[in-house]
Parts: structure tokens; C-alpha cells; sequence
């Protein structure tokens, strides 16, 4: 049977670019900006459960006007349509509001199941699908590392990686599903891809169209407040042990336990 | 004047550069090494659409434009020159004049499976008699009897002559008519009387696969006259001006990765207790590599801009080439240089740049003969 996917996607900074910080922000000005990777891995299986069952995958992207660009690197390799939720009033917020737009327009988008990234490689917060389960009364299973969809269409079957176990959970759909590294990296788009991109439709909604207060959304209806973003610290250089073998790992094994606090 | 990439020419470079940093740039130095040619690498790009980048889609290609088709050889370049010379060859040589000059069957048979990457193509200009004087050197002939062109002679340094699906053999099908006695035909792999000499042993682009091409009483059909008798000088002149601009493009992409190892060693080896990056005279070998590759990279896509607008481009083209491959030249020596005596090890990429660039000042026309249309072109419109 045919399923109706959507694929949350979030536009990170390219995770090689160099992060320059001012007002506490990051400066997004010559960025180079890319579907984040864990997003990714959910739009691909998303693309494979389509080839495999039929339906049609619609990504889902949050972002400033200038996202399309990146909207389209997921229509390139083969999601069928795409929703950008814009306005200038969507931007600053935080986990909550985020999720409160995300959870109004998919409520305007028929799916069966919904994948989205574990978290995204930009804030790294991993709440934003875990709420928007929460904002629409779904089940939801995170970090998802392999999946597979029973005959009846009904349930799904997931394993997660826990502690170097495996966890196995079964759910109802529809459902959120999050993506995790080793659910399958996305593919190539192919040239084919590339050019149909334009040709595929992208809804832009902003909050009026989803009917959202603009306090509840953006900065003004974040709870969490940045005080303060700095660079992480410079990383000290390595550290040479010098001696024979047996003195040095004696003095691996001491700064281990005692510099590292490792062992 | 704007010079930011058009979104889908950026996808495109950015699908080329994932593609070939993934599935090429790994293998590379193995390949160099054991000369092994790497036919997998060729299926997949075309699986992805890539080798029939700039040719419409009702034939198998992408419908990308020139300044994509440069981006994508540059990408494949800088990750292998041997990939990047057989890819530019197949779209520019093999693939181009098929796409120019051939009717809608010809399209359709020869065309959409080299588009499809279903085989590579290959053209053979050069003869032992003669390379830059083409039109004075050219003995292969082609008679037609009855239905079937009869062609016999040989050529020199086919690029993928070994394992092309078509040849396109520019051969004279009048005599005593000079250069308008020269035609276009396409020799399908396998024609009775086709000989594929043996693998040239050379410098640098090993996996480059350059063979002798012989012709004996070989015998193809009728229709495998590209265009009109008599045209093909001007075809190949025409398809040259195209070819200079992949050229260029390849040249671009290995000089990038030159500077870019460059970059990468200097800040990592130490002298007199410091990187290296931090004495002037390494960043002045830097800098000026930057600029020279960033100048090229102009040339070249100013190039496949007025060839995707329809104008006149030969003379950029042959600016572009020759200043791209020249640069990279330049670029590739500071690479070795900075690399001290590590660049002239194999343990270090920047000795196989510079082997595989070397050709490129001589292929496609050498460095003298695009000096040639440069000049004729100013001294041409000098005197008008």
C-alpha cells in the first residue's frame, strides 16, 4: 500500500564551513548551508519506502526565504513535493516554538509517517520532533537505526542502539520516527534530479496561512533565551610519553586516570 | 557582471565534488600506480547522469549548460586527472561532434548511448605524419563503395581508443582538395578491419587508456558520415574550440588540488621550529598559485559562457586553455616545491598532478598553437 511521508528537514551551516560568532549569534553571511545529515538519513528512508511501497515523501523545511536552495537539494534526490514554512516571525525560536509551527502545518499535510533527524548538527538539541509528537498526541521513536514497516501497513518495527544493545520497538502508525547514524546515508541526486528540481512544487506558508499567533512563535515565543555563544576552546595539543615502553605506558595508565579521568 | 554560480550550475559542482571526493579521490594513487583502469567508476557516472551532462535530455544527457559541464570535469579532475581527461574526452571529442553535426538517427544510435554512459566515445585527429599541421597531415582516406565508406590509414594518441563504444575518424574522403577534402566518420568498436594498437606507456594520466588506431579495408556503413563530405576540418575546428574549455577545466581541477595539498603540508611541516606556512617565501608561492588559479577559472568559465550564449568563443577558449593548463603547470611545480622532498616522493599526490597536467599544455592543441589563434585573431582584427 501506498504511503503519504513527510521528511522534517532542518538547513545547517556545512559542517566543514568555519563558524564565526558575533551578538552572540552565528554569522550567516557567506555560509555554505546544507540539509542537515541526520535529516538526511530520514529522507532517504523515506525515498526507499516509497520505491518499495509506493506513496509520495513531501519535505518539510523551517527556514529563512533563502532556504529554497536547500528545499531543492532534497527535491533533487527525489522527494516529490515540499512545504517551506517561512516568515520573519518564525525566526529566533527555540525548540517549543519551532515544534508549534511544524506541529500547525502538519496538520494541514496528510501523512502516514513522519521522519525527521535525531537532532540537528547546528544546536544539537534533539527535542524539536519529540515535541512535535507531543503537539500532535503521536507515538514517536528516536534514533532509529533500522526500520521496517509490517505487512498490513498498520505498525512499524524499529531498532535503536542502546548501550551496544539493540532495542526493538513496534508502533502504531502514523507515527514520528528520528533517524540516526546508520539508518543509510542519503544518496546522490542525479543530473535528472538536479534539473527536475525547479519543476517540483514548494507551498510557502507563513504564520498567517497556518493560522499561528505570532507571539507563540519565533523569539517572541521562545522560553529559552541565549545568554552567552562562544567558540569552544582551542583543543591543547597531543602529548608525547618519551621513554621506553613499559615506563611510558605507566605514565599513559597515571595520566589516564588521573589527568583524563578515563580510566 | 555577475559571477555567482545559478543554482543548478552549484548542485552540479556539488554532486560532481561529492561524487568524485567519495568514489574516485581514494583510489586515485592506486590507480596511477597500477595503471588499472577503473570501468566501475564510469558506470556509476552514469548511473548518476553525469557522462551526458551537456546533452539534451531527449537523448539520455542532463540539458546542463556549459559553465556545469566545466564545473563537473573540474570536480572529476581534481580528485583524478586520468578520470577527468576520459570524462572531457567522451562528452568533448567523443559525444560533442555527434551532437553538432550528426542527423536525428544518428542522434538516436550513437549519440544517446555514450550520452547514457552506456560506452565511452573517442575521436582520432592525430596522425604519425603530423599533429598541429591537421589539415596537411591527414592521410587516412575513406572511399565510398557502394553502400559502405572504405577507410584505411592509422591514427596516434586516441584517448580511449582502447575501450571506445564510436571513434569519430577524420579522415580525407577527396584528394587534392587540401582541408576541403577532409570528413567526419564514425567507426563503431568491433568494425571489420579496425585495429586498436597497443596502450601507450606514459608520463602521468596512466589510466588514461591512449592507443594506435589502425584501419585496414575497414568497412561502416554509408550513413556513418557525420554531417557533409568535405566539412570535416571545420567540424573538428569547431569541436576543438568546445574540448579547450574541459581542457582548461581539468586543468583548473588539479591545479586546486595542488594548492590545496600545498596548503594542507605547509601548515603541518615545521623548519627552524615553525610550519613553513609561516615563511613568506611559501606564502608568496601560495598566494600567487591562488591568484593564478583564480584568474583561470575566469577565463574558463567566461568561455563556456559565451559558448552556452551561442556567441564566438574560440578565442576565449583558446585563452582559457592555455593560460588554465600553463597555471596549473606553474601551480603544481610550487606544490612540489613546497613540499620539499616529499613532493617528489609517490607517498604525496602533488608529483602525480603535475605528471598528469603536463599533457594538457600539449593536448587539444599545444600551448604554441593556441598562441597561434590568439594571435591571428588580434592581428586579423588589427588590420580591418
Amino acid at each position: 500500500m501506498p504511503y503519504n511521508i513527510v521528511a522534517l528537514l532542518k538547513r545547517v551551516p556545512d559542517t566543514e564551513s568555519k563558524i564565526t560568532l558575533r551578538d552572540n549569534a552565528v554569522v550567516t553571511e557567506g555560509l555554505n548551508f546544507v540539509l542537515d545529515p541526520y535529516g538526511e538519513y530520514g529522507l532517504e528512508k523515506a525515498l526507499q519506502l516509497v520505491e518499495q511501497h509506493g506513496g509520495k515523501v513531501t519535505a518539510v523545511l523551517c527556514g529563512p526565504a533563502d532556504a529554497k536552495e536547500t528545499i531543492r537539494k532534497a527535491l533533487a534526490v527525489g522527494a516529490d513535493d515540499a512545504v517551506h514554512l517561512s516568515d520573519p516571525a518564525f525566526e529566533g525560536g527555540d525548540a517549543a516554538a519551532t515544534a508549534r509551527v511544524l506541529a500547525a502545518a502538519l496538520k494541514q499535510i496528510p501523512f502516514d509517517l513522519i521522519w525527521s533527524g535525531k537532532q540537528a548538527v547546528d544546536q544539537d538539541n534533539a527535542q524539536v520532533p519529540e515535541r512535535v509528537a507531543e503537539l500532535l498526541d503521536l507515538p514517536h521513536v528516536n534514533s532509529v537505526i533500522e526500520f521496517t514497516l509490517a505487512a498490513d501497513g498498520k505498525t512499524a518495527r524499529c531498532v535503536r542502539e542502546v548501550d551496544g544493545e539493540r532495542d526493538v520497538m513496534t508502533t502504531t502508525l502514523p507515527a514520528i520516527f528520528t533517524a540516526q547514524q546508520g539508518l543509510g546515508e542519503l544518496r546522490y541526486p542525479s543530473l535528472k534530479g538536479i534539473m527536475g528540481a525547479k519543476k517540483k512544487p514548494i507551498t510557502d506558508w507563513n504564520a498567517a496561512a497556518l493560522g499561528l499567533d505570532v507571539a507563540a512563535v519565533g523569539a517572541a515565543g521562545a522560553k529559552f533565551q541565549v545568554i552567552q555563544l562562544e567558540p569552544p576552546p582551542a583543543r591543547p595539543p597531543g602529548k608525547i610519553i618519551p621513554g621506553d615502553a613499559q615506563t611510558a605506558a605507566q605514565e599513559l595508565a597515571r595520566l589516564l586516570h588521573e589527568e583524563s579521568k578515563i580510566i | 557582471m555577475d559571477f555567482t554560480l545559478t543554482e543548478e550550475q552549484g548542485a552540479i559542482r556539488d554532486l560532481a565534488r561529492a561524487f568524485a571526493q567519495k568514489e574516485i579521490a581514494p583510489y586515485a594513487a592506486d590507480w596511477d600506480r597500477t595503471h588499472e583502469f577503473p570501468a566501475h567508476v564510469y558506470e556509476k557516472m552514469g548511473a548518476q547522469g553525469l557522462m551526458g551532462l551537456p546533452f539534451p535530455e531527449a537523448y539520455g544527457g542532463a540539458g546542463a549548460d556549459a559553465i556545469a559541464t566545466a564545473l563537473a570535469i573540474e570536480e572529476i579532475s581534481k580528485a583524478d586527472g586520468s578520470i577527468g581527461l576520459t570524462y572531457a574526452a567522451h562528452m568533448g571529442l567523443g559525444a560533442a561532434p555527434i551532437f553538432l553535426f550528426g542527423n536525428e538517427e544518428q542522434k538516436r544510435e550513437w549519440l544517446a548511448p555514450l550520452a547514457q554512459g552506456k560506452g565511452l566515445g573517442a575521436l582520432s585527429l592525430t596522425e604519425p605524419s603530423g599533429g598541429s599541421d591537421l589539415a596537411g597531415s591527414v592521410k587516412t582516406t575513406a572511399r565510398l563503395d557502394g553502400d559502405e565508406w572504405v577507410l584505411n590509414g592509422s591514427k596516434l594518441y586516441v584517448t580511449s581508443g582502447k575501450v571506445a563504444r564510436s571513434i569519430i575518424v577524420l579522415c580525407r574522403t577527396a584528394e587534392n582538395q587540401g582541408h576541403r577534402g577532409l570528413s567526419l566518420i564514425i567507426v563503431p568498436h568491433g568494425a571489420p578491419g579496425l585495429m586498436i594498437g597497443k596502450l601507450e606507456s606514459k608520463m602521468g594520466l596512466h589510466t588514461s587508456l591512449t592507443t594506435q588506431v589502425f584501419f585496414e579495408e575497414c568497412r561502416v556503413p554509408r550513413e556513418n558520415l557525420l554531417g557533409e563530405a568535405g566539412q570535416g576540418f571545420r567540424y573538428t575546428m569547431q569541436v576543438l574550440d568546445g574540448g579547450r574549455i574541459g581542457i582548461g577545466a581539468m586543468a583548473l581541477g588539479l591545479g586546486e588540488a595542488a594548492l590545496d595539498a600545498s596548503v594542507k603540508y605547509a601548515q603541518q611541516r615545521e623548519a627552524f621550529g615553525k610550519p613553513i606556512a609561516e615563511f613568506q617565501a611559501i606564502q608568496h608561492m601560495l598566494a600567487d598559485s591562488a591568484m593564478e588559479l583564480e584568474a583561470a577559472r575566469l577565463l574558463i568559465y567566461k568561455a563556456a559562457a559565451l559558448k552556452q550564449q551561442g556567441k564566438k568563443f574560440s578565442v576565449e577558449a583558446a585563452q582559457a586553455k592555455l593560460f588554465a593548463t600553463e597555471a596549473a603547470d606553474r601551480v603544481c611545480w610550487k606544490a612540489i616545491q613546497i613540499h620539499g622532498g616529499a613532493g617528489y616522493l609517490t607517498d604525496f599526490p602533488v608529483e602525480r598532478y603535475y605528471r598528469d597536467n603536463r599533457l594538457l599544455l600539449i593536448g587539444e592543441g599545444t600551448s604554441e598553437v593556441q598562441r597561434m589563434i590568439i594571435a591571428r585573431d588580434l592581428l586579423a582584427n588589427a588590420y580591418e
